[in-house]
């Protein structure tokens, strides 16, 4: 058998602080054969990226600890002197990392920045490895690239800063690819491209590839064999095609089953929990449970109207001239018109930019439209004064993408629940506003005991879970979710898009979700309204959206997707 | 860029205009009448009137107002109601002994100090690290009075390498009469410079850039001379260039503990003797070079970094 060209023997990772020490990567040995893609998933903190440092040596030592061996075409890399694996990084192994907008030195020219890694290890003169830089731009597909090597990384999309990022990888023909989930940040057309991209370059150059996602989709398309890391441990790892068909081991069946596609979905997303237990022993996963339901869209058809929305228009100035004066405009919402009923979910998706985020703020003027109009119950309130306009946000929330940075860190989560009831003088006294609290963390799946703690002592999860009982604190009939889950691992993502179904039925809550997320809409929407340049381009129900776009626009977001291999659900019934 | 510049240079007019009214309220409403003031508590009714009309404190309160004004514009700040002398020639005389006191001693705090950051950042969490820090701590705790009279005594009296006080504006003569209150001011910079610039340059060095300049297999010293010192540039930018009108100010301290005739000295005595035309004199210079160096750092940024662009 030939010999792999990577291959990861007992490698553990352990940060050793002054107080701890966290083992971040356990034991873990697979193999990278020749010419192979081998994918590695997992959600936040499983350490597949501790993983990758670890290979390229790029962990800070102090504090990580790496024991174990990493043999790279034969030789140890952890036994390398620092010098000689200066000669291997960026040479014979490249790496691309998941934030292209932040990857790359700002003020450098993306040229220089290409350029400078064939000077190094190639020894080129600036004016050759301006040159080579121009090929490679062209090559990973980046438009007039003798014009583009000028540009800076500010002056380029996201798409464009990875296609950089690849040049620069791929500048030195790496043995070795390292991608740590370089298409997370971009839009799904964009990842499509990336992905067919890194292939072409792949069979091309003859590269192994190591390739870091938590998206079992992408998994799906570009890898040969597939490790599946949970809780820093490897707990699986096989050919792609048999982890889809015949998983063993249950949080692989979770991260699976969890994934809304675009297929038939279930009434509930299946969550990793439904697989295992706290402790990691299998669960019994019922028939019913994995069942299949026909959603029911006409359901609610009667009920009367909650939202609507004519010709609304949101554009932003663009300033300049001696005295600032108004040069032109962006067009952020550009003649939207939609109508919502009560108890109905519409799903907003789109690319970055494409203005649904800024559609759903002005719904509820936090940004002020330019023209159109928008009426809730039949009232139009698009130029209600503002003290009218506060008594009527009680009824309408929001729910923001980043929990992270949502929360007040200084706030205890009973402060910062109970805060819009204060804001609105309602709830009663202290001990009554603390009760409601109590009662909205249970009903989003957290303990009543919890409200004395801060925001950094949650998950992600959990905090967005505090984020929606805030929201539904007032009892609003009317919730935005503005890429509510996007931030969340998929198994995350399941339980808390199972979560908002449940508060939908019991509150009666009627919901617009925003998301770039195809699958995420499909499952949780009643309708779908596709939004392109500012635009609303197509609205329908959400099966027909699916299963025959009209537009052009449609048919490239849709076909964009990862498709992933069919889950089959049946067989994970142990 | 251009219209920028122009734009932010026409702010200096309702800027003057402004700095002129605060001026004018401290120095004839607030501080009351000079006139008294100025002529003792012996002084006849009749002096004062005379006073009083010759310095024009008896035109009407919008005409003195112009007056502060057009002053600011035209930089003829009059006399000096102390010497006598005029305030344009008294502050061009009192500038060369400020600045070649002022200017090598900042240029060279600053230089000294982006490099030991530099090192420091380089050993980051190290023994160089630490001490290097302790030195900056505990420099910052002592009072500056007490280098000022340490050093003089030490370097300049006991040793005698420096002279003890005085000023000759001839170069190179001044050299050994600024050099030892430059040391100070240098020394006096350290501790605070390179613990600022220490943050901002370790701000930098977590950014995913710098992990993506490792990964090319720069080495450490290529990564943090390159790419992180450019990016830390922006901030030190602002610290380094905002403190350049206190420049020309002078040294308060340093000049009047060393006998330099500079413009301090010429800020201190007026204080003392409550000669108003040049205090005002120095107050509108110095809001003026605040203007114009805020002004020089946002147009140094678009040289640091091509993000900025001033519209």
């Amino acid at each position: 058998m030939e010999r792999p060209l990577l291959s990861i023997q007992d490698l553990t990772v352990d940060f050793i602080t002054r107080d701890n020490s966290m083992r971040a990567v356990d034991k873990i040995s697979f193999d990278v054969p020749m010419g192979k893609t081998v994918g590695i998933v997992g959600e936040s903190g499983s350490g597949k990226s501790v993983t990758s440092l670890a290979i390229m040596r790029l962990l800070p030592q102090p504090p990580a600890n790496i024991s174990g061996k990493i043999l790279f075409d034969g030789t140890d890399l952890l036994a390398l002197p620092d010098d000689e694996m200066r000669k291997i990084r960026g040479n014979k192994i490249a790496m691309i990392f998941q934030e292209p907008m932040t990857s790359l030195n700002p003020v450098f020219k993306t040229g220089a920045q290409v350029a400078e890694t064939l000077m190094l290890h190639r020894g080129m003169d600036k004016k050759t490895a301006w040159e080579k830089a121009i090929d490679l731009f062209n090559e990973v597909g980046i438009p007039n690239p003798s014009q583009k090597v000028h540009a800076y990384p500010h002056e380029m999309s996201g798409g464009q800063k990875q296609r950089v990022m690849i040049a620069m990888a791929i500048a030195c023909d790496p043995k070795l690819l390292i991608c740590d989930e370089p298409t997370t940040a971009l839009d799904v057309t964009i990842q499509k491209q990336v992905i067919e991209l890194l292939q072409g370059l792949q069979e091309k150059h003859r590269m192994s590839m190591l390739f870091i996602t938590h998206d079992l989709g992408v998994i799906a398309d570009v890898a040969d064999e597939v490790v599946v890391m949970y809780r820093s441990k490897m707990v699986e790892k096989d050919k792609t095609r048999s982890i889809f068909e015949k998983s063993n081991h249950p949080y692989t069946k979770g991260l699976i089953a969890c994934r809304p596609d675009l297929g038939a979905n279930p009434k509930r997303l299946l969550t990793v929990s439904d697989f295992m237990d706290e402790e990691g022993n299998s669960l019994k996963v019922t028939k019913e449970r994995v069942q299949v339901f026909e959603k029911n869209y006409e359901a609610k058809n009667d009920s009367p109207i909650l939202l609507e929305v004519k010709d609304l228009h949101t554009h932003f100035p663009i300033k300049g001239g001696l005295f600032g004066r108004k040069v032109g405009e962006v067009k952020a919402v550009d003649g939207v018109s939609f109508q919502l009923k009560r108890g109905k979910t519409l799903g907003l998706v789109g690319e970055s930019g494409c203005g649904k985020t800024t559609l759903g703020r002005t719904i509820l003027r936090l940004i002020e439209p330019t023209s159109g109009s928008i009426s809730y119950e039949g009232k139009d309130i698009t130029h209600l004064p503002n003290e009218q306009m506060r008594l009527l946000r009680r009824k309408m929330q929001i729910i923001f993408q980043d929990p992270y940075s949502s929360l007040n860190p200084r706030m205890t989560v009973g402060e910062i629940l109970t805060e819009p009831l204060v804001v609105h003088g309602l709830g009663g006294g202290k001990s009554e506003r603390l009760n409601t609290a109590k009662e909205l963390m249970e009903k989003v799946g957290l303990k009543a005991n919890q409200l004395n703690r801060y925001p950094h002592e949650f998950s992600g999860g959990q905090r967005q879970r505090i984020c929606i009982a805030r929201a539904l604190m007032l009892r609003p009939e009317f919730v935005i979710c503005d890429e509510s889950v996007s931030a969340l691992d998929v198994s995350i993502q399941a339980q808390v898009l199972n979560l908002l179904l449940d508060l939908q039925q019991e509150f009666k809550l009627t919901y617009i979700f925003i998301s770039h997320d195809l699958g995420v809409v499909n499952f949780i929407s009643d309708e779908v309204g596709v939004m392109n340049k500012g635009k609303l381009v197509e609205m329908d129900r959400a099966d027909r959206i699916y299963k025959n776009p009209r537009e052009e626009y449609t048919k490239t977001l849709l076909s964009a997707i990862p498709k992933g291999l069919p889950k089959n659900l049946e067989a994970f019934l142990s | 860029m251009t219209n920028y510049i122009i734009r932010r240079l026409l702010y200096l007019i309702p800027v003057i205009f402004g700095v002129s009214f605060i001026i004018f309220i401290l120095f004839n409403v607030v501080a009351g009448d000079p006139a008294p003031l100025l002529l003792g508590k012996h002084a006849t009714a009749q002096q004062i009137h005379d006073l009083r009309e010759q310095l024009g404190l008896n035109k009407p309160l919008f005409a003195q107002y112009m007056d502060v004004v057009r002053s600011s514009f035209t930089l003829d700040f009059g006399r000096s109601w102390a010497t006598r002398q005029d305030i344009y020639d008294m502050i061009r005389q009192g500038a060369w002994p400020s600045l070649t006191l002022t200017i090598p001693a900042f240029a060279i705090s600053t230089i000294v100090s982006v490099l030991l950051s530099l090192v420091v950042a380089f050993y980051r969490g190290k023994g160089i690290d630490l001490f290097i820090r302790f030195l900056c701590i505990a420099g910052m705790s002592i009072s500056s009075v007490a280098y000022i009279l340490f050093f003089q005594y030490f370097l300049a009296y006991k040793m005698g390498w420096f002279e003890i006080s005085g000023y000759e504006p001839e170069f190179p003569q001044f050299l050994s009469y600024v050099a030892l209150p430059g040391i100070i001011w240098i020394v006096l910079s350290l501790g605070p410079d390179v613990r600022f610039f220490r943050t901002v340059i370790l701000d930098e060095i977590y950014q995913d850039y710098v992990r993506t300049a490792r990964a090319k297999g720069l080495g450490e010293i290529t990564v943090l001379l390159k790419h992180v010192l450019r990016n830390a540039m922006i901030p030190i930018i602002t610290y380094v260039v905002i403190q350049i009108p206190f420049l020309i100010l002078g040294a308060l301290l340093l000049e009047s503990f060393f006998s330099i005739p500079g413009l301090g000295g010429i800020t201190l005595n007026a204080l003392n003797s409550s000669d108003f035309p040049v205090i005002k004199a120095m107050a509108v210079l110095s809001s003026i070079a605040y203007i114009l160096f805020s002004l020089l750092t946002d147009v140094l940024y678009t040289l640091a970094d091509p993000r900025v662009k001033l519209k």
